[in-house]
């Protein structure tokens, strides 16, 4: 794959380097959600995962609890029996995580713990004492979404989970963090802020110490602005991450309203797995069929891996002989131009990137669309435009021009805004 | 946004657990179309932190709205703080959305919560009941105002739930506990 992983030269991480040598042989590595409560079904659903028909890493989600820091309840939970939406990784004994990964976690299959916390100090202790390197979030996609943690402190946190990491990873094993910003609020987020505080934030981890990342963006309404996030994404990695890291591209399957059809969800993770290899992604972050409708089970997590595995095996095959494109960057898409000025608007506020982030944030220059958190300014509004892209309706005190559809400054309905939540399930149940 | 000048006050949340946006988002707009005043608390609203913003802000009416299956337990902790506070005790208290993990209609937990202090209990988002609910709430207020003044729009009365659950919401286990 063109300028991503350097497998040559870049430090290894377990996680980064799987990626790294399964692009290098051209394979899409597809990664599920899945998380249990119950450790025997969480091993079952990581040894399918391992032995699934396609190029596999692990996740271990853990559970809501978890995530508040409320281990009280998880405790309650694990006494009386009752069912977590996760595995609650940091309330059980390092042994029984330890044995739950045995002959599984290895360098043919690493193991991601994927958590959605703001403060993972207990987190990041918990998955190293179980021999585990590799997990995602950040400052402020774990922070704004989310809750209602203060960006500082969430900043504060994330930059001692950072070091805590590099410091209790034993040597010659280095952790991997991916940066969860490509993916605020699933959905309704225009391209250039997702690619911006994924650039950002992968900054921010490397300036902890973290050597090795990836960088996310979320599918969203309409695949050629996506093709200009993606190709976008990379040029400012490029640019931007220090010489020396390991990175890789992460894509996640459409994280909105879901197609309530089976065919209509399958074809939506298929055009997903397409779209990640056109544009070179090295990872993908599928969902299933039944993500309408409730948690999926394991068998619909690996069938959903498979389709997208085979979808992007026969996308490859035609890349390679030759029979559609690769994307190549445009001169200048308009998505790199504003992610790229977001950027850099952010970086001259502060040598340190934390501190950049969030003044940012309280003067506007980042400002996420309908994020109701008390440090976000909330003055930015985007729109689905009649072509299917992703627009500005508003854009507050951000370096950027609004170029939503003409009057595109009138007040968004409740009709209107549950028409474009909407909009990507309707066209592909239809 | 115009306000009725006989609107209501609303203060709206998600559960102590409960990381979704989209349905909070949409609530504040529909109310707002009705005429009412919106103050938005967003997703995990602790049942302390909802207490203190009931006592600085003196909501006309409380909503809580549950994507992720906690909308029970989140629930019957928020209600039954908020009723501990005697200039608390007689604001109105609506909980809607999903209440528990099964997705079906559980008339037990709608039961438990109004005897804990809820005022009324929307089990599976049910949209057009909530708009009649707060139709007469303002009409305490507004004599003038009635259901049909609050614009309830066929499209938007389907389960608000479900059209707005995203797993960004949770980025923990799905969508559901």
């Amino acid at each position: 794959m063109s300028t991503g992983p350097s497998p040559a030269t870049a430090p290894a991480s377990p996680f980064g380097r799987f990626v790294a040598d399964a692009a290098a042989d051209g394979r899409l590595v597809v990664q599920p959600r899945m998380g249990f409560g119950d450790p025997a079904r969480m091993r079952h659903g990581l040894e399918r995962t391992r032995f699934a028909a396609a190029t596999t890493v692990g996740t271990l989600t853990l559970d809501s609890y978890t995530r508040l820091g409320d281990h009280a309840a998880v405790r309650r939970a694990l006494r009386a029996g009752l069912p977590l939406n996760g595995y609650p990784l940091v309330d059980l004994p390092a042994g029984r995580t330890r044995r739950l990964l045995d002959g599984l976690l290895g360098p043919d299959f690493p193991v991601q713990v994927r958590h959605g916390s703001a403060r993972p100090a207990a987190i990041v202790k918990a998955m190293t004492r179980a021999g585990l390197d590799a997990t995602e979030g950040g400052p402020v996609s774990y922070c704004l979404p989310y809750g209602r943690t203060p960006l500082r402190e969430s900043v504060d946190q994330w930059a001692r989970a950072c070091e805590l990491l590099t410091r209790l990873v034993p040597a010659p094993r280095l952790p991997h963090l991916e940066t969860f910003g490509g993916c605020l609020l699933g959905q309704l987020c225009p391209p250039a802020l997702l690619v911006a505080v994924s650039v950002l934030e992968a900054l921010f981890f490397t300036q902890h110490g973290i050597r090795s990342v990836s960088l996310s963006y979320a599918q969203q309404t309409h695949p050629g602005q996506d093709e200009d996030a993606l190709l976008a994404l990379r040029r400012l990695a490029a640019r931007f991450l220090p010489a020396g890291t390991d990175w890789h591209l992460v894509l996640y399957t459409y994280m909105g309203v879901f197609p309530r059809t089976g065919p209509g969800a399958r074809r939506l993770l298929e055009d997903s797995a397409r779209l990640a290899v056109r544009t070179g992604v090295e990872r993908l972050v599928v969902k299933t069929a039944a993500e309408a409708h409730r948690i999926p089970s394991v068998a619909e997590n690996i069938g959903a891996l498979e389709s997208a595995g085979t979808a992007a095996e026969l996308a490859a095959a035609r890349l390679r002989d030759g029979r559609t494109p690769r994307c190549v960057p445009p001169a200048d898409s308009e998505v790199h131009a504003e992610a790229r000025a977001l950027v850099e608007a952010v970086l001259d506020l502060s040598p340190d990137v934390g501190l950049a982030l969030r003044t940012a944030f309280a003067h506007g220059l980042l400002d996420v669309p309908y994020c109701l958190h008390p440090d976000n300014a909330g003055r930015a509004r985007s729109v689905v435009d009649a072509s299917g892209r992703l627009r500005w309706s508003s854009v507050g005190a951000m370096p950027l021009t609004a170029d939503g559809p003409p009057g595109g400054h009138e007040v968004m309905t409740s009709a209107g805004l549950l028409t474009a939540l909407n909009s990507v399930a309707l066209r592909y149940d239809r | 946004m115009v306000h009725s000048q006989h609107g209501l006050h609303v203060l709206v949340c998600g559960g102590a657990s409960d990381a979704h946006t989209w349905n909070l988002v949409c609530l504040q707009l529909l109310l707002e179309e009705a005429g009412h005043r919106v103050t938005n608390l967003g997703p995990c609203v602790p049942e302390e932190l909802l207490a203190q913003e009931c006592l600085t802000h003196r909501p006309d009416a409380v909503v809580i709205g549950s994507v992720n299956g906690h909308g029970y337990q989140d629930g019957l902790r928020a209600v039954r703080r908020l009723r501990r506070e005697p200039s608390l005790a007689a604001v109105p208290v609506a909980l809607g959305g999903k209440l528990g993990v099964d997705g079906v209609r559980d008339a037990a937990a709608a039961d438990a919560l109004r005897a804990a202090g809820c005022t009324a209990v929307f089990d599976d988002g049910d949209l057009a009941a909530f708009h009649t609910w707060v139709g007469g709430l303002a009409g305490h207020s507004a004599p003038t105002r009635t259901t049909a003044d609050l614009g309830v729009r066929a499209g938007a009365t389907a389960d608000l739930g479900a059209r707005t659950r995203a797993t960004a919401g949770a980025p923990t286990g799905g969508s559901r506990a």
